[in-house]
């Protein structure tokens, strides 16, 4: 599979959703859809068959907001119909605007930032005790990691020695009131999860060969855990929403679809 | 006799653990207190420390459960029923992790350390979360009967005991358990008091007193704060004439405020409510604390006497 063909029509799907629901966090599932497209299509070992597999691969999206970059993969992977996502947000649907353990293929809820990564914790330490073959991922916002809790599971990952963890930071330098260093600066991510002893990896987060690379990297660390701090654009792909704070969770209306599927097009067809 | 309940629970998840690998004790540097020296050393794979951390405690236990763990995470009252709540609202019962939340040295156990360190509003706020249920034990038997429960069944609750040893409320044997049932300690028929965690053993003190003096008093051991028995609190409304409620909890969305609301819709009833107050109680330990706010069987005592 060609998983950057897949990533440009995982993003055209993203954006008639958000434009059909009327709501969704566009900006941060366009930067993050790369790495959600390396993990669901080529790293993780889950699948619809596999829901309650012991030894499935576990994923947390602790930045829960971008939960549409995440239904539209797991309903293209399977896991349920495209048709019962379109009742994203509606009346009495069961895709609310977080991430819900009641959907198959989503382990735990999230949405409140700063749990993601204490519960991804839990679950490689369950590995390592049961001997379980598993790798736990979780995605950060870089936003996120002004919430003191992340802190706390910064400090643990490495205590327990933790190298079937691999974490992402959402690198996409916005937040919802501006750039992450305006609001609460945190250059240098990597020298930050370094000094609390992570394995740190900082990637181009959008380039597909990097983070697969990266994934690879940080199966192969032992007794740590790896964090890739992963530069990502927020909007990434559709050129007049890149890194504007404003599409943080806009609504594109259908002219501003029509333009954003024909430029995703016409980056396909250069591939 | 008596014995502080959190060693009841650490002997108990000791002898559980050795059978049932998929049991994990937790703790936020707080393996002192939680009397878990013994259990740390004999079970160190089955043991996870997390330092002073209450919202990683919290996050981690869920984790654990989500992967098939039967985690039980330790830490004190004060801090895990307030500075982790959120991770017991989202991690613990709006994903319905299996994860049992054990508040040590409770209530004002801690004494003169004072409001930092006292959790008297832990009914009210660990109560209002959605899936989460609540549980005040009294004595060592009703903890073990608790305990149980808790390593078998499925769904994720909040436990609340004091630091220190509590006397006890059931005589070997002579507890009559059934979960979420309140225990009918002694029955009576002018008036009852019902009561929850330590304050069980001065309820049922105060009832002797009454007794020794012609009174007829109920007494129920309210451990299962939620699910509330309201089939109990009803049946006591209709039988003895007023009801008396006893908790270390504030006014607030306690015991005596679930009992109020409960028989003012479904069967009006005279309720009074001893409570510690809005405010940062007075520097003492406990049982300065309990007779200074009329908490203990000489105020319980007096509370009666204006009902009947």
């Amino acid at each position: 599979m060609d998983l950057r063909a897949k990533a440009i029509d995982i993003r055209k799907d993203i954006v008639t959703l958000i434009h059909h629901a009327g709501t969704g966090h566009i900006g941060g599932d366009l930067s993050v859809t790369d790495i959600l497209v390396d993990l669901y299509y080529k790293q993780m070992n889950v699948g619809p068959d596999k829901v309650d597999d012991p030894d499935r691969d576990r994923f947390v999206l602790s930045k829960g907001h971008c939960v549409e970059a995440l239904y539209t993969i797991l309903a293209d992977k399977g896991f349920f119909s495209k048709e019962e996502l379109q009742s994203y947000s509606q009346y009495l649907s069961k895709f609310i605007g977080h991430p819900n353990n009641k959907i198959a293929g989503i382990e735990v809820n999230s949405g409140s930032l700063g749990h993601g990564l204490s519960i991804a914790i839990g679950m490689a330490l369950a590995a390592k005790m049961d001997n379980r073959p598993y790798r736990t991922y979780v995605v950060l916002g870089d936003g996120e990691c002004d919430e003191g809790s992340v802190w706390e599971g910064a400090m643990a990952g490495p205590q327990y020695g933790l190298d079937n963890l691999t974490v992402f930071v959402d690198r996409n330098r916005l937040q919802i009131s501006g750039t992450t260093e305006d609001v609460m600066a945190q250059d240098s991510a990597e020298a930050r999860w370094a000094s609390f002893g992570w394995n740190v990896l900082s990637i181009p987060g959008n380039d597909m060969d990097a983070i697969d690379a990266a994934v690879d990297l940080a199966k192969r660390t032992k007794g740590k855990p790896t964090v890739i701090i992963a530069n990502t654009t927020k909007g990434c792909g559709v050129s007049f929403m890149e890194n504007q704070a404003g599409w943080h969770h806009k609504v594109p209306t259908a002219d501003q679809v029509a333009a954003a599927i024909q430029e995703l097009d016409e980056r396909k067809a250069a591939l | 006799m008596s014995k502080a309940i959190k060693k009841v629970i650490a002997e108990f998840l000791s002898e559980e653990a050795k059978v049932n690998k998929d049991i994990v004790v937790l703790c936020s540097d707080s393996r002192g207190s939680g009397a878990l020296d013994p259990y740390a050393e004999e079970h160190s794979g089955q043991f996870v420390e997390v330092g002073i951390a209450e919202q990683n405690l919290v996050g981690i236990s869920a984790g654990l459960a989500s992967a098939g763990k039967r985690p039980f995470a330790v830490s004190p009252a004060s801090f895990l029923s307030t500075r982790s709540m959120e991770q017991a609202k989202v991690d613990v019962a709006y994903s319905h992790t299996n994860v049992k939340l054990i508040g040590i040295s409770g209530g004002v156990s801690y004494g003169a350390l004072g409001m930092t360190h006292h959790s008297a509003t832990d009914i009210a706020t660990m109560g209002s979360i959605p899936g989460l249920r609540v549980y005040f034990p009294s004595d060592q038997y009703l903890a073990e009967a608790l305990m149980k429960e808790f390593v078998s069944d499925s769904e994720p609750a909040y436990i609340r005991i004091g630091r220190n040893a509590v006397e006890d409320v059931y005589a070997d044997g002579k507890l009559d358990f059934t979960m979420d049932k309140a225990v009918t300690v002694q029955d009576g028929t002018e008036l009852t008091i019902i009561a929850c965690g330590e304050l069980v053993y001065e309820a049922k003190k105060a009832a002797e007193t009454l007794a020794a003096e012609g009174k007829s008093v109920r007494v129920l051991d309210m451990y299962c704060l939620k699910p509330l028995d309201t089939e109990a609190v009803l049946k006591a409304a209709k039988e003895t004439k007023a009801i008396l409620t006893v908790e270390e909890h504030s006014p607030y969305g306690g015991l005596g405020a679930m009992v109020a609301q409960l028989t003012a819709a479904e069967y009006p009833t005279k309720v009074r409510s001893l409570t510690l107050p809005d405010a940062p109680v007075v520097t003492g330990n406990s049982a300065d604390i309990f007779h200074h706010y009329g908490l203990d069987a000489e105020g319980i005592v007096k509370a009666a006497k204006e009902l009947l």
